[in-house]
């Protein structure tokens, strides 16, 4: 893909991890109608998001329609440090997908 | 992989350990490992439908331990926050918008070092109660709380 879908921030505060992410994506529900052509919009949605640290899983998200349009994350775990890497992927239902690194801050 | 991390995979439980060294051998990346989204969870019409797919259970304990943070009122519910945090040692946390036409809307499975800490934003059809379930020790423990929503964020 030519531009970046994913956005993280991660940050220590005391001796947790906090990141935050933010994807671009449609998140299409499959039931919202087209205002020109009133013709269903097909659903398009991510279903799994990956989150790693270090290369380690640390969080796993499946992601139904009902979250919303260019989902917004945020989740916190113990054992990160400065500089450590976060990974995060995601996939949707047609199979694209993306996948971003960043750094603790 | 470095050192560390196949020492911290090694000192897992035999069942851990045996995916673990299958994912350092190269085996199995780890996405083919957790690559089971949970169709039936997510095309359930119900709430306890969708636990059962998810969870195999449907009975859930009312917890104090879960806080639920969400606006009262959501001017627009295709955009509804909601952050869930729990003291407990989530395994994995699921968020139910009760009357959406597809209750289940988000499950997380919390791995290595993750706190019981989710916040996302969802779609709500209309006013409904935001369910939160927790699972922990092997029991699932739940928390509500009601948003109203003035514009429905489903459909057009």
């Amino acid at each position: 893909m030519a531009e970046k879908t994913i956005r993280i921030r991660a940050e220590m505060s005391g001796e947790i991890t906090d990141v935050k992410a933010l994807i671009n994506h449609p998140m299409e529900t499959g039931l919202r109608k087209d205002s020109k052509t009133n013709e269903l919009v097909p659903a398009h949605f991510i279903q799994e998001v990956t989150c790693e640290h270090n290369g380690k899983n640390v969080l796993t998200a499946e992601w139904g329609v009902a979250v919303s349009k260019n989902p917004y994350l945020s989740f916190q775990f113990k054992g990160g440090k400065k500089g450590d890497k976060i990974k995060i992927s995601w996939v949707d239902n047609k199979g694209d997908k993306d996948s971003e690194e960043g750094q603790v801050q | 992989m470095t050192n560390m991390n196949r020492r911290s995979f090694l000192k897992g439980t035999a069942a851990t350990s045996m995916v673990g060294i299958a994912i350092g051998a190269g085996v199995l990346k780890p996405t083919d490992v957790l690559a089971a989204w949970p169709q039936a969870g997510f095309e359930a019409k119900s709430v306890d439908g969708a636990l059962n797919a998810l969870h195999q259970s449907s009975s859930t304990t009312a917890s104090s331990d879960i806080n639920i943070k969400a606006p009262d009122i959501a001017e627009n519910g295709a955009v509804v926050p909601i952050t869930v945090s729990t003291p407990m040692a989530a395994e994995a946390i699921t968020v139910i918008v009760e009357k959406n036409p597809q209750p289940l809307a988000a499950n997380f499975v919390m791995g290595g070092g993750a706190t019981g800490y989710i916040s996302t934003r969802v779609k709500m059809g209309k006013t409904s109660k935001l369910i939160a379930v927790v699972k922990a020790g092997g029991k699932l423990h739940s928390a509500e709380k009601e948003v109203k929503v003035t514009i429905g964020g489903c459909g057009g």
